[in-house]
């Protein structure tokens, strides 16, 4: 379980988390929704500690993400998504895969290494014939399939997916969708998505969370998302210009 | 302005000089202390050394023989004012050696090492390759800046090595060629008239221009602003920061090495 206390984080003037809570149950998949600018990516980068929260507390399942005594297998749980990838240009897509599988504490035979990324690949629709290409020579689409086959190559307890649907057409965003949820549900991981894309929270989520204005404005259901009587949210989700958040920031 | 304001702002300025002096060194001690701290990555050492070493061969030969080919054209011109063409040899040697060797291969390789790592790693933050590092469970220091800063430190001091080489050799080729000199007693004047320890400040000032340029490609680099501008604005800096720094360790290391 992940659970956020009352975590604060300001970027000089702008202070972007404000007190956010939040609890994510083990083997559920949240989807945080909210503006541009609200510190949905910030949120998900503190909970890895590559940003350090100004105060607060993050807790995995009752561990301080702040501990740092063990960051290496505290970091192996989790597998992210990159919003644009962030696929090592240097790298082979299967050396991308099995980035993890190559080094560090859960490395493998290469040969063996090779042949998970191939199976990952696979399992988010890639042929063989792409592990030895580079990132790129490969379409926004199939980059994101591949962030996707890193995220999950070391089978993590832990999946973050930040805005994986963004820039990709309807049709590979819908697939992707898909993937994420087949993903998590079979390998029984917890998720935490942060996105805009209200048809991917439709197809991804358990549960929904809203930020805005540096906290959790809304949370509860998918199921309950569209007769939740928050006016903030009902905005969101519908896109309207009109209501209490201000259409331009 | 008052003098007390233009005393705040001397005072200012000076601070954040020596602050970024302060978070330069912690930067190159942390990379020291990543390459002695083992996990290592051997295929990026072996990529680094290519880039760094292997791929900047031939802009040293070229910046060396041409130098080395004018050092000899200018030295004979000016002895023969006093009738001292004969030092030719002598002085291309020391001259290459003690200075332009040095120097010259520190700047083209801040020029083309330091550049393309700050644009390199800038690209690799700007794109959230280096939070994708992290989340890998890999420190950047250790997996980006130890390979190379460590490369650096092997491969230029051995790229200064040659670049004196073939600086010599084109003072040679255009003494023997263009200027009369006797082939065989040119190479005896040169080999006679370089010490021990010419050639060591050469080798120390290459190792010392090195770890120079690449701490300072992987400094900006890694402390890049966001987006297109981040990049260029880091690329640019490193190549200021590690040509100036490389002059000044030059003008140091002279001293330490020739100040009588």
């Amino acid at each position: 379980m992940i659970r956020m206390e009352n975590v604060h984080k300001a970027f000089g003037p702008n202070r972007v988390l404000q007190g956010m809570n939040l609890e994510v149950p083990r083997g559920t998949s949240m989807v945080i929704i909210g503006g541009s600018g609200t510190g949905k990516s910030v949120a998900l980068k503190c909970v890895l500690g590559l940003i350090k929260p100004d105060s607060g507390k993050i807790y995995v399942d009752g561990k301080d993400a702040a501990d740092t005594s063990d960051r290496d297998a505290f970091l192996a749980r989790f597998g992210m998504l990159f919003q644009g990838g962030a696929l090592f240009d240097s790298l082979p897509v299967w050396q991308n895969v099995a980035f993890r599988l190559l080094r560090g504490s859960l490395k493998r035979p290469q040969a063996e290494a090779r042949e998970i990324a191939i199976e990952k690949l696979r399992r988010v629709g890639l042929k063989p014939d792409v592990a030895d290409r580079f990132p790129a020579e490969l379409s926004g689409g199939m980059q994101k399939r591949v962030g996707l086959a890193r995220a999950i190559a070391a089978e993590p307890e832990i999946i973050f997916f930040d805005e994986p649907t963004t820039g990709l057409d309807p049709i590979m965003a819908g697939v992707i969708n898909e993937l994420i949820r087949e993903i998590v549900t079979e390998m029984g991981a917890t998720a935490m998505t942060i996105t805009h894309d209200m048809t991917s929270v439709r197809a991804i989520a358990d549960n929904v969370a809203m930020l805005h204005g540096g906290v959790i404005q809304w949370t509860g259901p998918v199921a309950q998302m569209d007769d939740s009587g928050d006016p903030y949210l009902d905005q969101f989700i519908h896109g309207r210009a009109e209501g209490p958040i201000e259409a331009v920031r | 302005m008052s003098p007390l304001a233009l005393l705040a702002r001397l005072g200012r300025l000076v601070l954040s000089v020596l602050a970024s002096f302060g978070r330069v060194t912690l930067f190159a001690l942390d990379a020291v202390s990543h390459i002695l701290r083992p996990p290592y990555y051997p295929r990026e050492l072996a990529v680094a050394l290519l880039n760094i070493g292997w791929l900047s061969l031939p802009v040293v030969g070229l910046t060396a023989i041409f130098t080395g080919g004018a050092l000899a054209l200018q030295i004979y011109a000016g002895g023969a004012r006093f009738n001292a063409e004969a030092v030719v040899p002598q002085i291309v040697a020391i001259g290459m050696v003690r200075e332009l060797g040095p120097v010259l291969v520190g700047l083209m390789i801040a020029a083309r090492v330091t550049s393309s790592i700050a644009a390199e790693i800038a690209t690799m933050k700007v794109t959230e390759q280096i939070d994708a590092l992290v989340t890998l469970s890999t420190h950047p220091m250790k997996y980006l800046t130890a390979p190379r800063v460590l490369a650096a430190l092997i491969t230029v001091p051995l790229l200064v090595g040659i670049g004196d080489i073939i600086g010599i050799m084109g003072g040679y080729t255009v003494a023997v060629q263009n200027l009369g000199f006797n082939a065989a007693a040119y190479l005896q004047n040169t080999v006679d008239f370089l010490e021990t320890r010419d050639v060591v400040s050469s080798l120390v000032k290459g190792a010392v221009f090195g770890v120079i340029a690449a701490v300072m490609g992987c400094y900006y680099g890694m402390n890049s602003g966001r987006g297109a501008q981040g990049v260029g604005r880091a690329t640019k800096g490193s190549v200021e920061a590690a040509a100036v720094l490389i002059l000044a360790a030059n003008f140091v290391l002279t001293g330490v090495f020739f100040s009588i």
